[in-house]
């Protein structure tokens, strides 16, 4: 059973609640490949997705889903914003809980704004990405792609090849496989693997034939270039040479094992091009799960009051 | 939840087969044989009761009408006043319903809000030529404007009393009795 207010991040979450989040997305992928793709479900209940960065995928990801749940959804980003005139998220939380917000969706520059935005307000809140903490959505769509093809995620190897220092995905992907029973590698140049990760229960390789035999599942995450700037690695080619997931290197995994990869991707440096688009690949259906994860959690999340006598 | 005793046993192993029994004729009667006939039972004990009367008719007429499973929770209207939400499971149509003879079956006819869910449920897979209503128990005490076209018991019940169908499928005996709220 489903009792959390908020989803804050999956460092929070049982085995249990993760199963049941995952049992609940199962029928509502079935509502997205109908041809009315639309329930009633969540009728009058009003989603208000708040976005202090950019994202494409996630913010729409999380519309439709309340859309294809009936329910109805605000966009606020910060350019376009009184967050622009310099308004706390303190003061844009209290305004839009008097709009009349159910759910809050937020992605925010600093790791633990959502919790602060919790504490704030009554509405249920739904982290969609705190600066390098946690993006709980992604690392459910991820473990929900996993468990649906290999049928299990107990016991799995599960490799996290790239920017592990900058990136939210990988944190949450770590405690969602751990906490599921699965085997977690990182692997990526030691000035973009944090020190200290081991601590949160995952074996560190910086060669990634160290790092990939055996796997089951492999994470490339997003190579960001701004990153090479700051000097931690010399060159997007050289990270292509020595990061970059082809054909010989996804040999060394086990046969049948899965790529995956959050987007946008960078083709021909974290992974070429002939994998993106090759039948390991499952990046397009991360896509279509993470409507049907999003979709169960604003089901479970958009709830209240007391169960009353059952009269059905 | 208050304690329950049992009350009366209403229907037992061989009361409900051959109410299955006479639905199943009742419904090949009415739509003049089996052509476009599809059956779909409501979760959970709908189910059950779908199947054996698929069986049934064909038993009877030597043709296979195909069977769906409804999920009805997302269609609910009492939802916001659920919390915990009730665990929502699939929904198993695997034919179109487009033009089709669209039987519903449930144990028992209540309020008449689960039939108006699936009601809902049944139209936004597509557009069938019709759909009929058959329930094992009618138990009156409606909220709606609904009835069922095949009913395999009337039964006069207070609201205090509780009616409960139970199936070799899912509670490993067949017998319908009424409890009583003390």
């Amino acid at each position: 059973m489903f009792k959390c207010k908020n989803l804050l991040g999956l460092q929070d979450l049982s085995a249990e609640e993760i199963t049941f989040l995952l049992d609940t997305a199962i029928p509502m992928k079935d509502i997205i490949s109908r041809p009315i793709k639309k329930v009633p479900t969540l009728r009058g209940k009003t989603v208000v997705n708040l976005f202090y960065e950019n994202s494409t995928r996630t913010r729409s990801s999380f519309e439709l889903a309340a859309k294809y749940l009936s329910a109805d959804s605000v966009n606020i980003s910060s350019s376009s914003s009184s967050v622009a005139k310099g308004e706390s998220l303190y003061d844009t939380a209290r305004t839009i809980q008097s709009l009349g917000a159910d759910v809050i969706i937020l992605r925010h520059p600093m790791a633990g704004s959502p919790r602060l935005l919790a504490r704030t307000v009554d509405a249920a809140v739904i982290n969609a990405g705190d600066g390098a903490h946690e993006h709980p959505s992604q690392a459910l769509l991820d473990l929900f792609t996993v468990r649906e093809r290999l049928g299990r995620l107990a016991g799995l190897k599960v490799v996290i090849v790239g920017d592990v220092l900058h990136s939210r995905v990988a944190r949450s992907d770590i405690w969602g496989f751990t906490r599921m029973g699965a085997e977690v590698v990182v692997c990526g140049p030691p000035t973009l693997i944090p020190p200290g990760i081991d601590r949160m229960g995952v074996r560190v390789f910086h060669r990634l034939e160290e790092a990939l035999p055996g796997a089951d599942v492999i994470i490339m995450l997003r190579i960001q270039k701004e990153r090479q700037q700051q000097g931690l690695f010399p060159s997007l080619r050289e990270y292509a040479v020595l990061y970059g997931l082809n054909r010989r290197r996804l040999a060394l995994a086990r046969s049948g094992a899965l790529v995956l990869h959050p987007g946008p991707m960078n083709r021909g440096v974290e992974i070429s091009a002939d994998i993106a688009d090759g039948t390991s690949s499952v990046i397009e259906e991360q896509v279509t799960n993470g409507v049907a994860v999003r979709m169960a959690l604003l089901y479970l999340l958009a709830g209240g009051g007391d169960r009353h006598e059952n009269d059905y | 939840m208050t304690d329950l005793k049992e009350k009366a046993r209403i229907l037992d192993r061989d009361g409900i087969r051959r109410a299955l029994t006479r639905i199943a004729h009742e419904i090949i009667e009415r739509n003049k044989g089996t052509e476009d006939l599809v059956l779909i039972g409501i979760r959970r004990r709908g189910v059950p009761l779908a199947r054996r009367l698929a069986e049934k008719i064909r038993e009877i007429e030597g043709s296979l009408v195909p069977v769906g499973i409804l999920d009805i929770t997302l269609y609910r209207d009492d939802l916001s006043s659920l919390h915990p939400h009730p665990v929502v499971r699939q929904t198993e149509v695997n034919f179109s319903v487009k033009g089709k003879k669209v039987i519903l079956i449930d144990d028992v006819l209540f309020t008449g809000r689960t039939i108006r869910a699936a009601l809902d449920a049944v139209i936004d897979l597509g557009r069938p030529k019709n759909i009929q209503l058959a329930a094992l128990i009618d138990r009156g005490h409606r909220e709606l404007p609904i009835r069922a076209d095949y009913i395999g018991k009337n039964v006069p019940t207070s609201r205090r009393e509780l009616v409960e169908v139970r199936l070799d499928e899912t509670d490993g005996e067949d017998e319908v009795i009424i409890q009583e709220k003390s």
